[in-house]
């Protein structure tokens, strides 16, 4: 099918599209980071910004997120919306308590007299040979910590209507954005996360979850770029004659545990697919989800297709047997099935 | 530049006002907690950093700011939260964990929000630093008037987010000041043995700032180094670093038995106790009269008890109170 007026971007322009139309109508957004002005972010998600709104509320920082971020909760907690950049994910380590215990708790410690409307946005995600400090999701250990949102997109159309809805909201937002998703062509990329975005400004509700293919026999529930190995794998289960219902989370937290039951109760069946690490994570949480709501819906037990719990490795062989894909998943289908 | 005698008489209001919540406090903490400490017990439970003798740094620094100022404090902060104005009554109920509390006690001791007055804590080290910085950015990019203060302790100067952001402060020119209380002691660790430099105020050449450090625990000196700093940043010329000679009268917390104090030590500090010193000298300046500093340390008490009344008499917050304002409404 061809949209007359489709007008398809990727992720990274997706999130500077929201973010330009949210600075010309809303003064008090800015953003800070990291090589996020004159080069427009390491992957593009600020590209062009610094031309139309100069460096002032276009704002390379030096490498010192625990300033930054403890800043950017300071300028939030005083009236102002700034969207930050942690590079890359793994850097959490240096500035986490400025994340999680001054951005997630200071709303809640000031009984709610004090509101820290920032986004912070992050990029995730390996399988491009850059080693464990450089390669980790660490969904759930953002998730785990309370008092902050945690949305993910898997597409530009939803990157740039959650970016936008995390801007307006008067909680943080930590928006996680995939590399392999953000169309940088370098890093490789899944081609199904280009997709058509409008012009206009949108938002996406954060906390409802995607349900992207409808099945009746197995509910696949992934986030960012495992909800395409889901897809693909339900395009070779269908070829089987299996019936795949895929669900994007979207969002973490909030989760939308009801979509999440209400597709389980329909096929009977789980596989839940997560780039981040197996234990104590996402992937145990959505199932924790199913099971201890109604587990009578289940007819096999639940699967869950994780990073096994060991450091991300570089060599490239040793990497992709770590990581989830499709071929993965259309397996612990085949095991599933024999249960 | 001397405080007008009115600012005296507030100065010295706010130092007993602060040393008398300090006391009934310090009463009030250990009931329930005798003959057996357990911090768990009594009225007031958890940790309680009292803030003895450290009452110049608050009052000399916070004679200079508003209401719309912003200040964020440390984990021990009593005497900054009285001198920039946060509501007392309601202060002291959330240190009691009253639903009537700043937070309806979500936060506790260590973490006082007044929103009024600009008054944030955090219970972690250095970590008020950025916020601080980041509300002076705040300020300079809407064209609004007010600075920001960091109280920061001595021991808070060797942790890595200090000197990030005390760079970014500089870099960005913003009206900011950090205060340093040099109580010497970073719980049991003496400074000199934490510290690779004598002062800290000479951290500031690092940043190309004005750095100066104020001996004796003196009011009026701390008066007049804080104005000079708050002048400047209020005028555009960027932030500023002061470190502060002051005396921890009491111990790192409640229940601290303070062996690895050398002898001698406290008393000679008792010795130089600020507020017996400042009301010597006010009476010998001819600024105020016995009477009338009689008259605001019984108005001082009457404040404190009222606001521990307040807290006493308040209600618990419901148990499932713990479930909400996790985020903005």
């Amino acid at each position: 099918m061809t949209i007359s007026n489709e007008r398809k971007l990727t992720i990274a322009r997706a999130m500077a599209e929201a973010i330009q139309e949210e600075m010309q109508i809303d003064p008090s957004v800015f953003v800070m980071g990291e090589d996020i002005a004159a080069l427009g972010g390491v992957y593009g998600n600020t590209r062009g910004l610094l031309e139309e709104f100069g460096a002032e509320r276009i704002r390379d920082t030096p490498i010192s997120e625990t300033a930054f971020i403890g800043a950017a909760v300071g300028a939030a907690q005083d009236g102002m919306r700034p969207v930050v950049e942690l590079m890359f994910v793994d850097f959490f380590g240096v500035c986490f308590d400025a994340i999680y215990n001054l951005m997630a708790k200071n709303t809640y410690f000031s009984g709610g007299n004090v509101k820290v409307p920032m986004v912070l946005m992050t990029s995730t995600g390996g399988g491009y040979s850059d080693a464990g400090q450089h390669s980790q999701c660490l969904y759930g250990t953002f998730a785990h910590l309370p008092g902050m949102k945690v949305v993910a997109p898997s597409n530009a159309y939803d990157a740039k209507g959650l970016m936008t809805a995390a801007m307006r909201d008067d909680s943080p937002v930590v928006y996680m954005y995939h590399k392999r998703l953000q169309g940088m062509g370098w890093l490789g990329t899944e081609a199904g996360a280009t997709v058509h975005v409008p012009d206009e400004s949108y938002t996406v509700e954060i906390g409802k979850a995607n349900v992207v293919r409808e099945g009746t026999d197995v509910t696949i529930v992934s986030l960012g770029l495992g909800v395409h190995q889901g897809l693909a794998a339900a395009a070779t289960l269908a070829e089987q004659g299996v019936s795949a219902e895929v669900v994007d989370l979207v969002s973490l937290v909030p989760l939308d545990r009801d979509t999440i039951r209400a597709s389980v109760a329909k096929t009977g069946r789980l596989i839940v697919v997560d780039e981040d690490y197996m234990s104590y994570g996402v992937s145990a949480e959505v199932i924790a989800s199913v099971t201890e709501h109604d587990i009578s819906v289940l007819k096999s037990a639940p699967t869950r297709i994780a990073y096994p719990d060991v450091p991300i490795p570089y060599a490239r062989v040793m990497e992709q047997y770590c990581l989830p894909n499709a071929e993965k998943i259309v397996a612990a289908w085949d095991q599933m099935k024999v249960a | 530049m001397t405080p007008a005698r009115d600012e005296q008489h507030w100065m010295y209001r706010m130092m007993v006002t602060s040393r008398k919540f300090e006391e009934s406090i310090e009463a009030i903490y250990m009931e329930g907690k005798t003959p057996a400490f357990n911090m768990a017990d009594g009225p007031i439970p958890g940790e309680m950093h009292l803030s003895n003798g450290q009452e110049p740094v608050a009052v000399g620094v916070c004679a200079h700011l508003n209401a719309e100022d912003v200040v964020t404090a440390t984990h021990r902060p009593h005497h900054q939260a009285i001198a920039k104005g946060v509501n007392l009554e309601r202060m002291a109920a959330e240190i009691f964990g009253k639903k009537t509390g700043l937070s309806g006690g979500r936060g506790g001791h260590m973490h006082i929000f007044d929103a009024d007055v600009n008054f944030a804590c955090s219970g972690i080290i250095a970590q008020g630093m950025g916020p601080a910085v980041g509300a002076a950015l705040s300020r300079k990019m809407q064209n609004k008037p007010g600075v920001a203060v960091a109280f920061v302790g001595e021991g808070a100067v060797n942790q890595g987010g200090w000197h990030e952001a005390m760079n970014l402060a500089a870099l960005w020119k913003v009206p900011f000041v950090c205060v340093i209380e040099d109580n010497a002691w970073g719980i049991s660790v003496a400074k000199d043995a934490s510290t690779a430099i004598a002062n800290n105020s000479d951290r500031a050449a690092a940043y190309g700032i004005p750095g100066k450090r104020i001996e004796g625990n003196d009011p009026y000196a701390i008066y007049e180094a804080a104005g000079e700093a708050i002048a400047r940043a209020r005028a555009g010329d960027g932030p500023s670093l002061l470190e502060i000679d002051t005396y921890r009268l009491a111990g790192h917390f409640m229940g601290d038995a303070e062996g690895y104090r050398p002898e001698g030590e406290k008393d000679a500090l008792f010795d130089k106790d600020p507020i017996p010193r400042m009301r010597s000298k006010m009476i010998a300046d001819g600024v105020a009269t016995e009477a009338e500093l009689a008259g605001i340390e019984t108005d001082a008490a009457a404040t404190v008890d009222a606001a521990i009344s307040f807290a006493r008499s308040s209600d618990d917050p419901a148990p499932e109170d713990a479930l909400t304002k996790v985020f903005a409404a």
